[in-house]
């Protein structure tokens, strides 16, 4: 499992890195979502990956008992998550301004 | 408990909230510069509480780190807090004079507090998550600063800045992933001692060049440059002025920070890589400079060549070299703000920043132009002014490392800048005007924050010996992290 996500997320940081050298800003804007989206899969699976083990007390223990999810990355990526949709859409909005005064959503033709 | 840690981000913070409710534009900018003066009368007291009773420590919500989220205020970062303060004042003041009232009613000031803000945040937190939160407040105040209401350049050089620095934050939020993966940490105390003591995890120079790139892009370090002087001299004067004056400092800062804290062990070849990359830095920003006809953008370049300084400290890995690098943080950062501003004295009498279209100045308005003399040639590190003390202590301490190459480059670029800062002085203030300027008065409004700022170079000067003094004592404090380490992690409350 392990594996498959660092895969995943290796394959969405290149294709994003790969769409930030283009010129159109469409997909410039789909490219920094892929690379938010690859650094989420980075950061859940470096934080260990378990399964159907919650992070919660036990009823009748009094402490928790290791191996436990680990809760602290999955508030890292929500965090990161709303933040990069707020930047997300910032970026579309000034997209659509450049394509507005420009009529092209060519970087290369806003000179 | 040191309460107080959190005024240099609330003040801001709630000032911005109450713009929300105020319409008239006048209003808005006597509470914007109340709330700067207040960002930085707190910044002083924090810096004061510092002074006298050492590191304060701040655990938000009462968790104890490692887990919950600290405010540390040492002597660095208390003392770039009134940076802050003074850049804030003189930036809001400056918009007395005049902001485009489009960009104005559009929430121009509130967006301001929230930029400094994030700087005040970033400065203060000793987790590193966090760190990357302010980042991006930061990031997208600039953002909204830049891109408000604008023509055809602006929104282009908008897109080259967000599109690198979302980058360079994406990449700190990756390292950030695979330190927590394995570490299980992201306080910074908690991190640095970790790795003081045991091994250092597997990929930690993986880690730290992540951690030097993402950095490297904030601070506009070669090869990452680029956006800096493509979007620099687009947004109106203020605001060129706080980010020149600020941002790029809140990436060497946190170089620093981070590589002081945590890759104390590191093998000697990564510092010598880091004073390359200044050393290169230095060199192509300010020969850059010497090609541009542009007043605004010989600035920007000449401010990504002085960059190059304010990290050649790293690359030193001495006393000596940090404490100098710091010494030219403060100067850099009251010269290029003052610069930027007062080349918003040019755009308003004379409607462009084109060295070409300039001149006549000195002749029209000499006591002006004296005012401008003092930041541009203690840029270019003319002595007695403030870039030179500060290139000295520099070079000293690359002699005394053994890096005479460095030095040596170091001093040569100081001529070259001096070249195209005489250049600047030359055509926008000697030369005569190629068609008769308009008979404009600079406005007394932006004349007092930008003679508030030379006061404070010309003060650099006579203080001088205690700056130096404080610099060489946050350098060891900076390279001795144990009482950092302490205070955050032994206080119990």
């Amino acid at each position: 499992m392990e594996l498959l996500l660092a895969i995943t997320a290796g394959a969405l940081y290149a294709a994003g890195l790969y769409l930030l050298l283009r010129r159109r800003l469409a997909q410039l804007i789909v490219g920094l979502g892929l690379l938010t989206n690859g650094t989420n899969i980075l950061i859940f699976t470096s934080g260990g990956l378990t399964r159907s083990i919650p992070p919660v007390v036990p009823e009748g223990s009094e402490t928790l008992e290791p191996p436990f999810a680990d809760p602290v990355p999955q508030s890292l990526i929500l965090t990161a998550i709303v933040i990069g949709f707020g930047v997300l859409a910032f970026t579309l909005v000034l997209a659509h301004q450049v394509h507005r005064l420009n009529g092209s959503d060519d970087l290369g033709d806003s000179g | 408990m040191a309460s107080h840690l959190i005024l240099p981000i609330a003040l801001p913070m709630l000032t911005g909230a109450l713009m929300l409710f105020i319409s008239n534009r006048h209003c808005q900018r006597w509470v914007a510069f109340a709330g700067a003066c207040a960002l930085l009368a707190s910044a002083i007291a924090v810096a004061v509480t510092v002074h006298t009773d050492g590191i304060q420590v701040l655990h938000a919500g009462s968790w104890a780190a490692p887990f919950g989220i600290v405010l540390v205020a040492d002597r660095l970062s208390s003392i770039l807090l009134v940076a802050v303060g003074v850049v804030g004042v003189a930036a809001t003041a400056f918009a007395f004079a005049g902001v485009d009232p489009r960009r104005e009613s559009a929430g121009y000031h509130p967006v301001m507090m929230v930029l400094m803000m994030g700087v005040s945040g970033a400065f203060l937190t000793g987790d590193l998550f966090n760190l990357y939160v302010w980042f991006e407040v930061m990031l997208v105040a600039s953002f909204v600063l830049m891109a408000l209401y604008r023509n055809r350049t602006q929104i282009r050089a908008a897109f080259t800045y967000v599109t690198l620095n979302l980058l360079a934050s994406t990449i700190l939020l990756t390292v950030l992933g695979l330190l927590y993966g394995k570490t299980g940490t992201l306080n910074l105390a908690d991190l640095s001692q970790q790795w003081s003591t045991g091994d250092l995890p597997p990929l930690h120079l993986p880690m730290g060049a992540l951690f030097f790139t993402a950095f490297g892009i904030k601070a506009a370090l070669f090869p990452w440059f680029s956006w800096l002087p493509a979007s620099y001299h687009a947004p109106p004067a203020a605001v060129a002025a706080i980010f020149a004056g600020l941002l790029t400092k809140v990436g060497v800062y946190s170089m620093f920070r981070v590589f002081t804290l945590l890759f104390r062990d590191v093998p000697p070849s990564a510092p010598s890589f880091v004073l390359l990359l200044s050393v290169v830095t230095m060199v192509v920003g300010v020969t850059c400079a010497l090609t541009q006809r542009d007043l605004r953008r010989v600035l920007s370049f000449n401010l990504v060549g002085h960059i190059g300084f304010t990290t050649m400290g790293l690359g030193l890995a001495t006393s000596a070299g940090l404490a100098g690098s710091l010494l030219y943080v403060f100067h850099h950062i009251l010269a290029i703000t003052n610069l930027y501003l007062i080349a918003g004295i040019f755009l308003r009498m004379r409607r462009t920043s084109e060295l070409d279209r300039l001149g006549s100045m000195y002749r029209a308005h000499p006591y002006v132009s004296l005012l401008a003399l003092v930041p541009l040639f203690a840029l270019a590190g003319v002595p007695p002014l403030s870039g030179a003390i500060a290139k000295i202590a520099l070079v000293q301490a690359a002699f005394a490392a053994g890096a005479y190459w460095a030095g040596g480059i170091a001093l040569l670029v100081s001529l070259l800048s001096l070249l195209s800062i005489a250049r600047v002085w030359d055509a926008a203030f000697w030369k005569p005007a190629p068609e008769d300027p308009p008979p404009a008065l600079p406005s007394w409004k932006q004349l007092v924050p930008i003679g508030g700022l030379t006061a404070l170079t010309l003060a650099f000067t006579v203080a001088a010996g205690p700056l130096t003094e404080l610099t060489t004592t946050i350098a060891s404090d900076l390279l001795e992290p144990d009482a950092y380490i302490r205070a955050v992690l032994d206080e119990t409350e």
